[in-house]
């Protein structure tokens, strides 16, 4: 227990927070909607209380409703949020902020955003304990090098006199754990603390996360969409969905016996199961390709691979792998230094200035954020028919019914045509990019992340899709992603990268159940297993 | 560490000189390109339609105005570097001026009432600028937006006279034409306040009087600058401080417990002087600059003044001094915006 932190009002038993009944409504276009229907939750010292559920369901929301703070443009319309026997919502700011960063923090997603560019790390994480008047400055800063010892950064005494840019993200993140954990809370708030970091560094900063939490005997609020994250640290989780509660059970049976649908579902991506093809027949091939940004920076080196016909090969690897790149080049955006591509047998011109419209034509590309990658002036039916019209010379009427066509054969209403991409869903706006894409009748496509920025359940719907175009068309998938349960679900070779180097290729089976290279074998172990002990697993099998 | 950090710093102060530099050398290029565009001929100006073609020849000569441009022009930036803007054309014979004489003074006195109007207009204006970003859509911030909005809309010159107007008449306000025309009790209240202003000279004259008073005396331009450049400085502040509180880490911020102001002043701020330095540099170079209106209301012997009586009397060293002073004021205000943008970003000064 903190021993900074006397109770005044304690309530006899361990209970910290309780909220009971919490409304709260956002404004959108002027006009205020609920976003949260009453949700209650309890927690006690001590407690790590998993919330997960989908973007948009409310966990973040909820998160900082914890603390009393609602964002801009929302507002509190119900409730009440008991801190340690006081309620948050009807004091004034004032008081609320005695509270905020003082004995309950906050962790945020990204610590590129969230750090203040203008400082340096240590002014920001003793800021809250001076501003409070916690500690004075030196102890402060003692207490913020010993935490940056504790969360395991390098260099804890030198470290925080760099400035937020001059750190990785995954330290950035152990420096915000710092940051919240330098007044000694009774309570924080994880809002996707390793969402934007890569797995490997991801195992890493969970086990610096839980240990200190433990020190402590820190309760805390960890919110996630990963369902297997947060079993590695929660007592209990919640499952929210469109601003309700879904379920709310201890870990081990949330996992073992999920009740709802819901639940269950959230998963679903680790469902598909598709047998394995392999094929001879290779469409493009790669050879000892090298390409760099300028003249100094390689990004690529020597990458030599195929891909057969008809089939989905998986490119992995961490962000800055080069797996984008390796697209670019293959496309012509980035031509290669050295090396060539080989379409079908034959040598591909390096620049896409270079290529024909026909060879334009039958390779095509699928961004991974579909909310950028579509003009939001341009109606659906102008997005799909562009390609129609520039590759094929389709007009008028025939331009019209292939685009139906197109709609009905990624299952969506021939009526979308008219409407524009802001009033379509995440997963019906890269429904229309992979329409607009096959809208030149590809032999490849290469899909670049397609499914990072959308939920489980529509990234099981967009996988499916892609699964039954492949058998219905024979279209060739180049599937970039970080995402192993994508994986796995999808892909029938797989090609491992790591700064730019291909270290490993082969069958799905061979490279996923059983890697040769390390970093193969660290990258698979990274990836969370829906099993509360696997965190621990993996740290036993690394420390020996 | 510290040796690295200096020199990227220095390397990063010279190559903007250098720009710097090339900029003022390419406007140089510009002023004197359209001055040789200006239609009519100083020598048959001064001598009059009657002077015989010998006579304009031989003063066109003795100006230097026979030589091809190229050459003019390379005698001209030749001195100009060395502070020698040559020979003003408005005295003859025996009472030749030097251009560089004639702008000194004048010059100085631009400078003495620019720096009066910035010691007042900066401080006001960001501090304006905080608080409405503080207030955002608050009453006070509202007041603000349509007051400053006024202040940008109406001219300069006017803005002079009604202040000049209501110094005259600040001590029979009720009997005054404006006075008649508004209502007894808004005229009379009206009138008491302008009681309460002192009565600042409507005239700026510059003579041997001592510092304090000729401080004095520049008072009621200083203001009318100030109320122009403050409502542009006070926008463009508020404007970007909002801008920087979507960011998440103002959100951090607020949820560390801080109080608003210290929200403001001391994360948000800390990321908005690039842009601030640039709206000032900008308007503190309009001081200098684009004040020759002002000067003109309050008969102020400014540098502005002498560029239009040189215009009209086709005194081209002088209109081409002044041209290039004016550019040379706007290049170094934005050099030094430049560099409080490298000195407040670290990502600029510590790479990684």
């Amino acid at each position: 227990m903190p021993s900074n932190a006397p109770s005044p009002h304690h309530t006899g038993d361990d209970r910290l927070l309780e909220i009971r009944d919490l409304k709260i409504e956002g404004q959108t276009d002027g006009i205020w909607q609920p976003i949260i229907h009453g949700i209650d939750l309890d927690l006690n010292r001590g407690e790590i209380l998993g919330l997960i559920g989908e973007s948009g369901a409310g966990k973040s929301t909820v998160g900082l409703a914890a603390m009393g703070y609602v964002k801009p443009g929302m507002r509190f319309t119900g409730g009440s949020v008991n801190f340690d026997g006081r309620d948050l919502l009807s004091m004034p700011d004032k008081d609320q902020r005695r509270y905020r960063g003082k004995r309950i923090a906050y962790v945020a997603q990204s610590g590129q955003a969230s750090f203040n560019p203008g400082y340096r790390l240590i002014e920001q994480t003793v800021e809250a304990a001076l501003v409070h008047s916690v500690l004075p400055r030196d102890q402060a800063i003692a207490r913020a090098i010993d935490l940056y010892g504790k969360l395991s950064l390098p260099e804890p005494e030198i470290i925080g006199f760099r400035y937020p840019h001059q750190v990785s993200g995954g330290q950035l993140q152990r420096a915000m754990t710092a940051m919240a954990m330098e007044c000694q809370p009774d309570l924080i708030v994880f809002d996707e603390p390793t969402t934007a970091l890569d797995v490997t560094t991801q195992v890493n900063v969970l086990a610096s996360i839980r240990d200190i939490v433990q020190e402590f005997n820190t309760a805390a609020i960890y919110i996630t969409h990963d369902l297997a994250v947060v079993a590695q640290l929660a007592d209990r989780i919640k499952v929210l969905r469109y601003g309700r509660e879904v379920e709310d059970a201890e870990t081990q049976r949330m996992l073992s016996d999920p009740q709802e649908d819901y639940t269950k579902s959230l998963w679903a991506v680790r469902n598909i199961t598709r047998t394995e093809r392999s094929s001879d027949d290779i469409q493009l091939s790669v050879k000892n390709v090298s390409a760099s940004y300028g003249k100094t920076v390689k990004v690529l080196k020597d990458i030599d691979i195929d891909i057969p016909k008809g089939r989905t090969v998986a490119v992995v690897g961490e962000s800055g792998s080069g797996k984008s790149t390796l697209a670019r080049s293959i496309i012509g955006l980035l031509p290669p230094d050295n090396g060539e591509v080989l379409f079908q047998g034959d040598a591909l011109p390096p620049s896409i200035g270079a290529r024909s419209k026909d060879l334009l034509r039958r390779i095509q590309l699928i961004y991974q954020s579909p909310d950028t990658a579509l003009n939001p002036r341009q109606s659906v039916g102008e997005a799909i028919g562009r390609p129609l019209e520039f590759y094929l010379g389709l007009k008028g009427r025939a331009r019209e019914a292939r685009v139906a066509e197109l709609l009905n054969l990624i299952e969506l209403d021939e009526s979308f045509a008219y409407r524009l991409p802001g009033e379509l869903s995440g997963g019906q706006k890269q429904r229309i990019c992979i329409a607009r894409a096959l809208a030149a009748n590809p032999d490849l496509i290469i899909c670049d992340e397609v499914t990072s920025a959308l939920d489980q359940i529509v990234q099981e719907e967009i996988l499916n899709l892609l699964i039954r175009l492949q058998e219905e068309l024979g279209i060739t998938y180049v599937f970039i992603t970080h995402d192993i349960a994508v994986v796995r679900a999808i892909a029938d070779e797989v090609i491992v990268m790591q700064m730019g180097k291909v270290v490993e290729k082969g069958s799905r089976s061979a490279v996923l159940d059983n890697p040769q290279s390390p970093y193969t074998q660290l990258l698979l172990s990274a990836v969370p297993k829906m099993d509360p002990g696997w965190l621990d697993q993996v740290l036993a099998e690394r420390s020996k | 560490m510290r040796n690295s950090l200096i020199f990227s710093v220095a390397r990063l102060i010279a190559v903007r000189l250098i720009f710097g530099c090339l900029a003022l050398f390419l406007v140089s290029m510009l002023i004197f390109m359209a001055i040789e565009l200006l239609p009519g001929d100083f020598a048959e100006a001064v001598l009059g339609r009657s002077a015989t073609p010998e006579t304009v020849d031989a003063l066109r000569r003795q100006m230097g105005l026979d030589q091809p441009a190229i050459v003019r022009y390379f005698s001209w930036i030749g001195g100009a570097i060395q502070g020698d803007f040559g020979v003003s054309m408005s005295g003859f014979g025996s009472d030749t001026r030097q251009v560089a004489d004639m702008i000194g003074p004048r010059l100085f006195n631009t400078v003495f009432l620019a720096i009066m109007a910035a010691i007042c207009a900066v401080p006001v204006a960001l501090s304006m600028g905080v608080l409405t970003a503080l207030w955002r859509n608050s009453v006070f911030d509202r007041v603000a937006s349509v007051a400053t909005l006024i202040a940008i809309s109406l001219p300069e010159f006017f803005v002079a006279y009604l202040l000049s107007y209501f110094i005259i008449s600040k001590d029979m306000f009720a009997q005054s034409q404006m006075g008649l025309l508004l209502p007894d009790f808004v005229s009379q209240g009206f009138g008491w306040l302008l009681q309460l202003v002192p009565s600042f000279p409507t005239l700026a004259i510059i003579d041997d009087a001592p510092f304090w008073e000729q401080v004095w005396r520049l008072s009621l331009p200083a203001i009318t600058l100030t109320l122009v450049s403050v409502a542009h400085m006070m926008r463009m502040t508020r404007a970007v401080l909002i801008s920087l509180l979507s960011s998440p880490y103002i959100e951090m911020a607020r949820l560390k417990g801080l109080s608003p102001m210290r929200v403001i002043l001391h994360h948000a701020l800390r990321n908005a002087w690039a842009p601030i330095a640039t709206v000032v540099a900008f308007n503190l170079a309009y001081l200098i600059a684009g004040v020759v209106v002002v000067e003109v209301v309050f008969v102020y012997p400014g540098i502005g003044q002498l560029m239009v009586d040189a215009v009209k009397t086709r005194d081209i060293p002088v209109v081409q001094a002044c041209a290039l002073i004016f550019a040379a004021a706007y290049i170094v205000l934005n050099l030094i915006a430049d560099l409080v943008a490298i000195i407040s970003n670290p990502r600029l000064l510590y790479p990684r």
